[in-house]
């Protein structure tokens, strides 16, 4: 804590959790960023991340700093998400429920994706949370699914089935999105 | 290998998650089903899409600021990795003296600033510690005539208590908290959804100057009157947490609330 700097020891200690630490605030926010899907939301999450960071910095083991933060950056957004949002139903995610969408092997099902930037990322915002969180991980973040493993506490099983159900989802809003924008074109 | 297994390995297949024998079977089914190939090809596609998307968002600049401290020692260290060793080991060496002649200079200044830096530090501590759940408040009011009574027999001195609402700074509660191992009065305001703790403690000496501190986005401003000593600390930028500070010592001039 900040009074602790004054022991060189914690000096120490304040300098290796800056060396550690620090380095991963882009991809604290980036996280951040896309389960809060908002700015101001996503600096107060990452803000609270790096205090509880810093708190428990002594139970911090010298395993991978990126990971530990991650960890801390989706707890501490859950925490604060269910504490402002009571009145808001808690999204419970129902794996049985989302199974793969079953994709008819039709041509236009397989209609090439459009890769815009905007499309991609309002699907990708459309996406519910868990899914969200391991396809950002995934993909920008460029995690192995053990790395998300441990920052979601989920099974290794249970990371490759939700990143099979979150490409599949971007895919069919992707390519429904763009099969929409043609039928716009044509009228 | 089935459609079905194949749907869900073949993106661990994209991702090289998968171990040579499973590599193997993946390939082998989409040599011979076209329609797991061809979704193969779309979710590289947008893999490779997500990739040139520029979708990774940096840290603003003001998160940045609060965590990257400027600091001589340790931030910028290059790996030296090139052929010229003696060089290398000579600037290592070079450095190595710096750390060594400005680290002590270093740890002097923070001690050097004394008990004031040391009570804001310990006061910012408590701050944190009381935005822990279920740790902020004792007594929930935002009747200072709750309050302050409140107070009575819990500590060796009697708080001067107030309600700021008409200036913005609603009173909300009040909680007993210890610094530098005394027993302190805290009242808790709230600055829209900001949190400011102000500590009082009584003090022999008066000692007029006001002292602003900041850790990490956190602000406390510290002062003594009339044989008490305050630290006000918050997370509301430091204009307003000034304003506060007027707002409350123009309330010490007028006779104390019985």
């Amino acid at each position: 804590m900040p009074s602790d700097i004054h022991h060189p020891a914690a000096a120490f200690n304040r300098t290796s959790f800056e060396a550690c630490v620090v380095p991963y605030l882009d991809a604290a926010y980036n996280l951040a960023r896309w389960l809060a899907r908002d700015d101001t939301d996503a600096q107060d999450v990452v803000q609270e991340s790096m205090l509880r960071a810093f708190r428990y910095f002594h139970s911090f083991h010298g395993d991978d700093a990126r990971v530990w933060l991650l960890a801390i950056v989706r707890n501490t957004f859950y925490s604060l998400r269910s504490k402002a949002a009571a009145d808001a139903k808690h999204e419970t995610f129902d794996d049985e429920a989302h199974t793969l969408i079953d994709e008819a092997p039709s041509p236009e099902a397989r209609a090439l994706i459009s890769v815009d930037i905007q499309a991609l990322q309002a699907a990708l915002e459309n996406l519910p949370h868990p899914l969200r969180e391991v396809i950002v991980l995934r993909e920008l973040e460029e995690c192995s699914y053990k790395e998300i493993a441990n920052i979601t506490g989920q099974k290794i099983g249970t990371v490759m089935s939700r990143l099979a159900r979150a490409r599949e989802r971007l895919k069919a809003e992707l390519s429904s999105s763009s099969t929409e924008a043609r039928r716009h074109d044509v009228r | 290998m089935m459609c079905d297994d194949a749907r869900l390995l073949l993106h661990a297949y994209l991702d090289n998650e998968l171990d040579a024998a499973q590599s193997v079977a993946i390939v082998r089914h989409m040599q011979a089903c076209p329609s797991c190939a061809a979704s193969y090809a779309d979710y590289g596609q947008l893999r490779e899409g997500m990739g040139r998307a520029s979708l990774y968002r940096r840290a603003p600049d003001t998160l940045r600021k609060t965590w990257q401290t400027e600091k001589p020692v340790a931030s910028t260290t290059p790996p030296a990795r090139t052929r010229r060793a003696p060089l290398a080991l000579a600037m290592a060496a070079g450095f190595a003296a710096a750390v060594i002649i400005a680290t002590p200079l270093w740890l002097t200044s923070t001690h050097r600033t004394g008990d004031a830096s040391q009570w804001a530090d310990e006061a910012i501590s408590s701050h944190i510690r009381s935005m822990q759940p279920q740790h902020l408040m004792d007594v929930v009011s935002t009747d200072q005539h709750t309050v302050k009574p409140w107070f009575d027999g819990k500590l060796d001195f009697s708080p001067r208590v107030k309600d700021l609402a008409g200036e913005g700074f609603p009173l909300v509660g009040g909680r007993l908290d210890a610094l530098g191992g005394r027993s302190v009065a805290a009242l808790i305001f709230k600055r829209h959804l900001h949190i400011i703790n102000l500590y009082q403690w009584p003090v022999s000496s008066d000692d007029a100057v006001q002292i602003t501190t900041q850790w990490h986005g956190y602000n406390a401003i510290q002062w003594t009157t009339g044989h008490m000593h305050f630290v006000a600390v918050s997370n509301v930028n430091e204009s307003e947490l000034h304003e506060f500070v007027l707002a409350f010592q123009n309330d010490s001039v007028t006779p104390p609330m019985r």
